[in-house]
């Protein structure tokens, strides 16, 4: 394993050094004391792990190709920006746009996550992205979703909806599973209900396991909790919009 | 099905005495205008469906068709002209948002008309590109404030640069909104005259991976096909904010369009529609474009200059000063005349401004900041010939884009119907019959006629003006002249008065 004092080190530096290393072959690279350092692991196509304690900057993982990132501490905004493929692991929260675009690869959050997370996601053949909230979302969250797969588990969140306005708006591919704590008018008219299938159970049991392996959960607990899917209408929201000039 | 009140644009005359009957118009016409009438043995024509291509009028053996403005007179009216009156028409049928292919086509002023280039009498010579040493290689990119040099070599570290043979650039046009043999016919006409083509917001097909040379891949609101092979591929980024024909919102690829190889291409499943939202969701500011620009340097190791295309609206010139802050190599800005696969037609005719107007008030800006070096300017959205190309540069253009003319120079005869995926000559449709019809060999060769012509025409103007390089010319706004113009306009292109 590999340490790197992020300590007073510029961006561009440090993320020199993070690729540097993996380049010499480093499997595990630990980064300490960061602090709002941006772009950590971006467009890094290889399969090291990299453990961030302290708070990466904005950006991190973007067109990210096969670490895993686990970060002790908060996420900030546009983690995993478009990414291609990898884990990333966050215990705490996500800020804004989190998994923007993203197209493989894999998300898991601890705490909640900001406005616009999930926006344009999509899948591709083998290629499916899936994000695992703990927490809550907020407006307009799965915008334009084009494919993959979100859990919004919403804990400790009794009371108060899991989702913000805007919920989906346009969405016209991929799967969301929210637990039952929300507001039905939040929601764009582009989705609707679906019943959780077999496959969709062993998915579910699959993700949430991580997840509260990851975190420290009670697995029996998180395994109980009940999920309502949603799916898209049609996947040509727009189809009959024009007319020809 | 009730009555429709649409009325005929264009009249198709078949002159029976020269028509042989061979149905080389039936086969040509993917909308099935021309049709063999077994009962009557003779060929019909339903003008209804013909959006004037020229596809059979070119193809047909004996010249045999004509294709006219349909002769339909409304009562006079000085305010609803024809076009307003079929729009409503149209409307009131289906109760959609209307959607045009290419280019805002209304009357508007063009400027490069009313600007006039200046020559070389007497006081200087004027330079014969045929026998003298002519410049007009350009470079794209941040250039340094200042340059050390130590023993006669450059010390200082140059920023990423794109190095044109001619300063014409093919723009972005996607592999889905175009054809992959477009698509091919670009890539090779920019790799033998050593210029680039743009991917557009559809990916980089697997048959032009070895491209890369001579291709910027862009990055759009959508990230279609955007992964970190197709970001090393290109030797530059775009990051597409807007474009000239629709400024301020995002597109749709109707699914129909999405087959096999471009669900491949963009990498989203067949027959689903590719919607690229209006903005960038990771962008609503100018900070946000900085984190953008940086986060594609990051992933490129700071290989490659990075663009970023804006269509020409009101604040443009503040707008590019920001990108420029923000760290972008080239700003790409595409006047309301740019072209496209669709737009809604109201947002295409009636949102930006002209060029001519953006490209001078940028210049102006960026040299009053004291930032003109930090940028090169790349302009599109309606370069015509060499002589546009000319003025453009003249006004403080470092190179142009091209669409509209570039696919003109494949067959494109501009009817402006790209939308409907039914183009005749092969080229803004995905469907294999039609596709074949442009061969990438010709195609590529046409496209690269056209540069060279215009290439030999750019030096003959620099040398009229006894100007030896292009980059003498940059922003020399003296060379120009305006007629026809008021004391504003004159004012906003930084120009004198013909005559002044
Ligand atoms: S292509 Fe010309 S000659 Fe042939 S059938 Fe059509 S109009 Fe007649
Ligand atoms: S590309 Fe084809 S459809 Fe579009 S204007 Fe040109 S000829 Fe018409």
């Amino acid at each position: 394993m590999v340490t790197i004092d992020a300590k007073g080190v510029y961006y561009k530096e440090l993320n020199e050094k993070v690729k540097e290393a993996i380049s010499s072959g480093a499997e595990h690279i630990e980064l300490i004391n960061v602090n709002g350092q941006r772009y950590i692991g971006d467009g890094i196509s290889a399969s090291a792990k990299i453990t961030i304690h302290g708070i990466p900057g904005n950006d991190m993982a973007a067109f990210m190709n096969g670490p895993t990132i686990e970060v002790f501490g908060n996420g900030q905004d546009a983690v995993g920006n478009t990414m291609n493929s990898g884990t990333i692991v966050i215990h705490g929260n996500a800020g804004d746009v989190t998994g923007y675009a993203m197209r493989g690869g894999e998300i898991f959050i601890k705490g909640n996550v900001g406005y616009r997370v999930g926006i344009h996601m999509k899948a591709y053949q083998d290629k499916v992205p899936v994000m695992v909230i703990g927490g809550k979302a907020g407006d307009f969250f799965a915008e334009y979703m084009a494919g993959g797969k979100i859990i919004l588990l919403g804990l400790g969140c009794e009371g108060e909806s899991v989702v913000g306005r805007y919920c989906a708006t346009g969405l016209h591919g991929g799967t969301l599973y929210i637990r039952n704590n929300f507001e039905e008018r939040y929601f764009g008219k582009e989705v609707q209900r679906d019943e959780l299938t077999m496959e969709d159970k062993e998915f579910l049991k699959s993700y949430l396991t991580r997840f509260s392996d990851y975190f420290g959960y009670d697995k029996q607990e998180i395994l109980g909790l009940d999920f309502i899917k949603f799916v898209p209408v049609g996947s040509r929201p727009y189809g009959n919009m024009y007319a020809k000039w | 099905m009730a009555l429709s009140y649409a009325v005929p644009n264009f009249l198709i005359e078949r002159d029976e005495s020269r028509c042989i009957d061979c149905q080389v118009c039936v086969r040509q016409c993917a909308n099935e205008v021309h049709k063999f009438d077994e009962d009557d043995e003779k060929i019909v024509s339903d003008t209804m469906k013909c959006v004037n291509c020229h596809r059979c009028v070119v193809l047909c053996p004996t010249k045999a068709l004509t294709v006219r403005e349909f002769p339909l007179e409304f009562k006079k009216n000085g305010h609803w002209k024809s076009d307003d009156i079929k729009s409503i028409y149209i409307q009131a049928e289906t109760g959609g948002v209307l959607l045009a292919g290419m280019g805002n086509d209304k009357p508007y002023p063009i400027y490069w008309d009313k600007m006039l280039i200046n020559a070389s009498q007497v006081t200087n010579p004027s330079i014969d590109p045929l026998r003298e040493p002519m410049e007009i290689k350009t470079f794209l990119g941040r250039k340094p404030a200042s340059l050390e040099i130590e023993n006669g070599k450059l010390k200082t570290k140059l920023p990423p640069q794109l190095e044109l043979e001619v300063p014409v650039m093919f723009s972005a046009m996607s592999f889905g909104s175009i054809s992959l043999n477009a698509h091919k016919s670009l890539a090779r006409a920019a790799r033998e005259v050593g210029t680039f083509f743009n991917t557009g917001e559809g990916g980089l097909h697997r048959d032009l991976a070895d491209f890369g040379d001579n291709c910027i891949v862009q990055v759009a609101s959508g990230r279609f096909g955007v992964h970190q092979e197709y970001l090393d591929a290109g030797s530059a980024i775009e990051i597409k904010i807007g474009q000239g024909a629709k400024p301020g919102i995002g597109g749709h690829l109707p699914g129909e369009k999405v087959g096999p190889e471009v669900s491949q291409t963009r990498m989203i499943p067949e027959g689903s529609d590719a919607i690229s939202p209006a903005p960038h969701h990771d962008i609503y500011s100018i900070e946000d474009l900085r984190q953008l620009i940086y986060s594609l340097k990051e992933a490129t190791n700071y290989k490659k200059p990075v663009f970023v295309k804006i269509a020409a609206v009101h604040n443009v010139a503040a707008i590019a000063s920001g990108i420029a802050r923000a760290g972008a190599d080239v700003i790409a800005i595409d006047g309301f005349r740019g072209g496209t696969g669709a737009a809604p037609l109201r947002t295409r005719d009636s949102v930006g401004i002209p060029i001519e107007f953006a490209l001078a008030a940028v210049d102006t800006r960026l040299r009053q900041e004291g930032i003109r070096n930090q940028v090169s300017l790349v302009i599109g959205g309606s370069i015509r010939n060499s002589s546009d190309i000319v003025k453009a540069v003249a006004l403080g253009a470092d190179a142009v884009y091209i669409g509209t003319a570039a696919l003109m120079a494949l067959g494109c005869h501009l009817c402006q119907k790209c939308y409907t995926g039914k183009c005749n000559w092969g080229i803004a449709t995905q469907d294999p019959r039609l596709v074949k019809r442009l061969n990438p060999e010709i195609g590529a060769r046409r496209a690269a006629n056209l540069l060279k012509a215009w290439k030999h025409e750019i030096k003959e103007l620099l040398g009229g003006m006894g100007i030896n390089a292009l980059e003498s010319l940059r922003g020399n706004r003296l060379m120009l002249r305006g007629i026809d113009l008021t004391e504003k306009e004159l004012e906003i292109l930084g120009i004198k008065a013909a005559g002044e």
